[in-house]
């Protein structure tokens, strides 16, 4: 498979070029549309030639869309805020309950240990309806519903099983020896814990946090069920535009794009844990 | 530490390390619980005085209703057609971007691209560039001959729709997962071919596929899982219709739960479901963890 003859790599090039197209123009083409004003999107044929403005984000950013039936409120930076404050609450807190049990399995091998690791392993897989129906009427009698607290809770079913399985691998990768010779220097298990483990298993904690914030940023269907409008992260929120009326198609797209750059600025910046991470440490990116 | 706490320190330890992870474990069990519970009984929200215990009514009722039949029908096919097609381009641009140069790691970051927006987000995306008065794909769709391409809110062109906005999305993670696998493959056995001119087929088909399947099988039945569950990218587009065209088993639990108030049905639906995935994911997990070993023991 070496082997490269011209016409072999005419035809690798070719292939390549579609496959690009494919998956990137979807992106190209509406961040385009986020600029062009509703003339401009509804032009026949479509052209990439127009004047770019900045009116759709200027509209989401303020709340206010002007429209000919008259202002239009909406609130997608409060959308946008509520993806920021779940996201990070979440993968924070996954962070603080995670770490340490992962590294209870990793070092000490007991019985409980495996069977919580994969109840919530079992459960990352399981359809999330089945959880949320049963859910919502709880929360309901729990004053839960509609609210950070209960939200952030419900995220730990996305994100602790992927703190915890990835984080674990690592840990379990750290020789033994090495935390032996520093509890002999006199240290206790907590520094052992916080001064040679984490540091050492860093890379993994890196791959684990990007991956949980990505997934808990782009989760749609705990806040449809559990929040309002309120509460709703991005997915949510951007998704009801599509039936508000009065709406601009230039500032969906411009809500999108918002939406989405979070998770792309992070997936390109930190792209050397994203392969562990999607894998699980399956394979060694 | 003194010494007489020690032994009890080092036998508690691990439990208080995990008693936060116990408690998140229990969070879950409870609901699901009352989720098996809700699938026996009769409970429909508008009727609460005809709410009762009917054993397995809800199931049975399920399995002789043909609109039951086709959420199986329509779960499966969506499967089907999202990673059949998944794999064999993951697997196509995994081979194209096997070398490393510069130029093909750049190209396999930003191919990652779609797989890190939301499935939801993506969807809206899509509905943007299907739209039939402005939409892109519309255009290109009259370019091609198909001046009245309806997309998603077509029935007969709704599943396409939506397994292309699958592939778009999740191509990517099969890409990322089998060049991985692939650039972990041992040198030996294809130079040993390429010094006897053995032909590129029998490389692809003897060698290649052969080394490679664990992982495929790992990468597949990852994405059987979530493909059988899919759910935000369906509702995004259409909400299961038009008519029931896609309705998708979390689809149909959705809207029998929040349409019909029909909780015990839609319990039914989501243990039906559970039952799907609970035999997949085990299947998944024993093979992702004999995998884990194999990378860790490569180091």
């Amino acid at each position: 498979m070496e082997r490269q003859t011209t016409t072999g790599r005419v035809v690798r090039v070719m292939l390549l070029t579609l496959v690009g197209l494919f998956f990137l123009f979807p992106i190209f083409w509406v961040l385009l549309m986020s600029f062009q004003t509703n003339q401009d999107i509804l032009r026949i044929p479509p052209s990439i030639f127009f004047e770019p403005t900045l009116g759709n984000y200027k509209a989401l950013i303020s709340g206010r869309l002007e429209s000919t039936a008259g202002v239009l409120e909406i609130r997608f930076m409060n959308n946008l805020m509520n993806s920021v404050i779940l996201a990070v609450s979440s993968v924070a807190l996954s962070l603080l309950l995670g770490i340490p049990a992962a590294y209870a399995f990793a070092r000490f091998k007991f019985r409980l240990g495996e069977d919580i690791a994969f109840t919530l392993l079992s459960f990352r897989f399981a359809p999330p309806l089945l959880v949320l129906l049963p859910l919502a009427i709880y929360f309901q009698q729990m004053g839960l519903i509609d609210t950070y607290i209960g939200l952030i809770w419900v995220y730990q079913l996305i994100t602790l099983p992927l703190i915890l399985w990835i984080v674990r691998g690592y840990f379990e990768d750290i020789s033994e020896d090495i935390e032996h010779a520093y509890r002999l220097d006199g240290n206790g298990w907590f520094k052992t814990f916080l001064h040679i483990a984490i540091p050492l298993a860093k890379p993994g904690i890196a791959a684990a946090t990007l991956l949980s914030f990505i997934f808990a940023w782009n989760n749609f269907v705990f806040a449809l069920i559990l929040a309002s409008a309120d509460k709703q992260p991005v997915t949510v929120g951007a998704l009801a535009f599509v039936t508000a009326s009065g709406i601009q198609y230039g500032q969906i797209a411009a809500s999108i794009v918002l939406s989405v750059t979070p998770t792309l600025l992070l997936a390109l910046y930190a792209q050397r844990y994203l392969v562990e991470g999607l894998s699980l440490g399956a394979v060694k990116g | 530490m003194d010494g007489s706490r020690r032994p009890f320190m080092r036998k508690a330890l691990p439990y208080l390390l995990s008693l936060p992870a116990l408690l998140v474990c229990i969070g879950i069990l409870i609901p699901f619980g009352t989720a098996v519970y809700y699938s026996l009984q009769r409970y429909n929200l508008a009727f609460p005085m005809t709410r009762g215990f009917i054993w397995l009514e809800n199931y049975t009722l399920l399995f002789t209703d043909p609109a039951f039949w086709n959420t199986v029908r329509v779960s499966l096919l969506y499967t089907l057609y999202t990673v059949g097609f998944e794999l064999v381009l993951g697997l196509g641009i995994a081979m194209l971007l096997q070398r490393r140069s510069l130029f093909n790691n750049m190209m396999s970051i930003l191919l990652l691209l779609p797989l890190m927006i939301a499935p939801a987000i993506a969807a809206l995306m899509w509905k943007l560039m299907t739209n039939p008065g402005f939409g892109i794909l519309s255009y290109f769709a009259s370019l091609l001959g198909f001046p009245d391409f309806k997309w998603a809110s077509a029935s007969s062109s709704a599943l396409f729709t939506v397994v292309l906005i699958d592939i778009w999305v999740y191509t990517p993670f099969m890409m990322v997962l089998l060049l991985a696998g692939l650039r972990a493959l041992p040198r030996q056995p294809f130079e040993a071919a390429e010094l006897d001119g053995v032909p590129q087929s029998f490389v692809f088909f003897r060698i290649t596929l052969p080394m490679l399947t664990p992982y495929i099988i790992t990468a597949t039945l990852f994405r059987m899982l979530e493909s059988i569950q899919q759910f935000d990218i369906i509702y995004a587009m259409t909400q299961g219709g038009p008519g029931n065209t896609l309705m998708a088993f979390q689809v149909a639990a959705y809207l029998e739960r929040y349409q019909y108030t029909n909780v015990g049905r839609s319990a039914a639906i989501l243990m039906v479901l559970w039952a799907i995935t609970f035999l997949l994911s085990n299947l998944f997990i024993k093979q992702w963890l004999r995998l884990r070993e194999r990378a860790r023991g490569m180091g």
